[in-house]
């Protein structure tokens, strides 16, 4: 099994160690409640050394990049992030990601852990006719994810860039604790934060320096529970939860990220197709009008009829209700509409809401 | 840790004679392997259960796990407070955590179950599987 750089550290800050795709992360530390409102309220660091960075380089590797991600690649200058997808011809996911343009010929992708082989497979795969150079870098980086309202404040006595300056969705490069670092404005919290992605092979004394500078503020550990919580509570997208090759990007309510106008991308006349006939269904984000959590896989029933199944469910532990999303009838996915979730063997009644579920107030 | 007058079932419940009755909850490992509970499903008053029979079940945020009567019998008592302040089972899950009292059927069931030394060494073969 994999660990990450950081593995000892979690270790004496009393992680319970969970598997995840083939790695030994920390689920919860103090508990996934605590956790969570720490980030709401103050500050999380998050170990996501597990998650994958592929380099795509060459001359040709923006065309490279047009054809595999349906967002437009050519918008992004040096320093810049962008949030979209790998599309199969079928316009569903091979992954969700984030490309850093590193230099207008050099970019950096980042995947889900669960997926970073097949994405390399992916991409290298169809990079032939391509003057690009395809790499999976992810053994050499370690990243930590510094996120809630704290994080600036945290961030910014500690490392020679100007983080406060930085826009949300862009990235520099300097040194944090001392060490060479890429830091960018993003997150998957739904709050305000930087992910910090090293190669130093010592990458430990980033995490202790962020915890021991962020101790005033009351910076705590955050193990992959409450990311999933928080996450959630955001509707940010979980690779195999809700998202997967059998989902298209615009039944995932996704088409921010589709842009039709720039040219051809694996998927796009399935989605074109979609977009001009109409979607079928699409995810909806629901709350539970009773007592229990609808959990993942759980049926839904809408009239006597199994409609669907909760693609993502937990607690909210900010809004102490039970949350999720499913993959609705698109009759069913107006705001109010109810339906229900079968727990066990009770079938509670749930409404769609607006999404997403928490947005966090303006600075 | 493990009280000394409890039992204890291989399902992480506990169970602790008074007088006629038995009080019944889950231990220690059970709500620590769970998490924060947010969920208790309580049995009603009155319920007439067979051993092993699921009497509800506790949710946290990461899990849901049945709760099963350790001993057959009627219910005297469902802890309401848990309906209100689920965490009490992960602040106090020997004390005022406790699920519902039951009238056993045969107080003497009771002794099939495990005491606290052989339960302790359960969870040592336990750890040592995971």
């Amino acid at each position: 099994m994999n660990r990450t750089r950081f593995y000892d550290l979690h270790k004496k800050h009393g992680a319970k160690m969970i598997e995840f795709f083939g790695w030994e992360m920390p689920v919860e530390y103090r508990g996934v409640i605590d956790e969570h409102l720490a980030v709401r309220r103050r500050a999380g660091l998050f170990d996501v050394s597990h998650m994958g960075e592929i380099q795509v380089d060459g001359p040709q590797a923006l065309a490279f990049l047009q054809i595999l991600t349906p967002n437009d690649v050519a918008r992004l200058e040096p320093g810049k992030v962008q949030y979209t997808a790998l599309t199969t011809p079928e316009g569903t996911f091979v992954d969700d990601m984030l490309i850093y343009c590193l230099k207008p010929d050099a970019y950096l992708l980042v995947v889900n852990a669960s997926n970073t082989d097949k994405d390399y497979r992916w991409a290298a795969g169809r990079a032939a006719s391509y003057d690009v150079r395809v790499e999976n870098a992810s053994d050499a980086y370690s990243q930590l994810a510094l996120q809630g309202p704290a994080a600036e404040r945290i961030l910014q006595p500690l490392a020679d860039i100007p983080v406060a300056a930085m826009k949300p969705f862009s990235f520099a490069e300097g040194r944090v604790a001392g060490l060479g670092c890429l830091v960018s404005r993003t997150g998957y919290t739904g709050e305000d934060g930087f992910e910090i992605y090293t190669r130093q092979p010592d990458s430990t004394p980033l995490w202790e320096t962020l915890m021991d500078g962020g101790a005033a503020d009351g910076l705590e550990p955050i193990g992959l529970g409450a990311r999933d919580t928080l996450r959630l509570e955001a509707k940010l997208m979980l690779y195999g939860n809700d998202i997967d090759e059998t989902t298209t990007v615009l039944e995932a309510d996704l088409k921010w990220i589709v842009k039709f106008k720039k040219g051809d991308f694996l998927g796009r006349d399935v989605l074109m197709k979609q977009e001009e006939t109409g979607l079928k269904r699409k995810i909806a984000g629901f709350e539970l009008l009773e007592r229990g959590i609808a959990r993942p896989h759980y049926p839904v029933f809408s009239g006597g009829d199994k409609v669907a199944e909760v693609c993502s469910g937990t607690f909210s532990p900010l809004l102490k209700k039970s949350i999720g999303l499913a993959y609705l009838p698109l009759e069913l996915t107006a705001v109010g509409t109810e339906f229900e979730v079968a727990i066990r063997n009770h079938r509670a009644r749930a409404r769609v809401v607006p999404t997403p579920f928490y947005k966090r107030p303006a600075a | 840790m493990y009280p000394g007058d409890f039992y204890y079932t291989k399902d992480h419940e506990w169970v602790q004679i008074k007088g006629q009755e038995a009080v019944v909850g889950i231990t220690d490992f059970a709500q620590k392997q769970l998490g924060d509970v947010v969920f208790v499903q309580l049995p009603e008053v009155g319920a007439k259960l067979e051993a092993h029979q699921s009497i509800g079940a506790i949710e946290s945020v990461k899990a849901v796990s049945d709760v099963f009567s350790p001993l057959a019998g009627e219910v005297t008592a469902a802890n309401q407070e848990l309906a209100d302040n689920p965490e009490i089972v992960n602040q106090d899950p020997h004390g005022k955590g406790w699920i519902m009292r039951l009238k056993p059927a045969d107080l003497k069931a009771v002794e099939s179950l495990m005491k606290a030394a052989e339960y302790e060494k359960h969870l040592e073969g336990l750890d040592k599987e995971t």
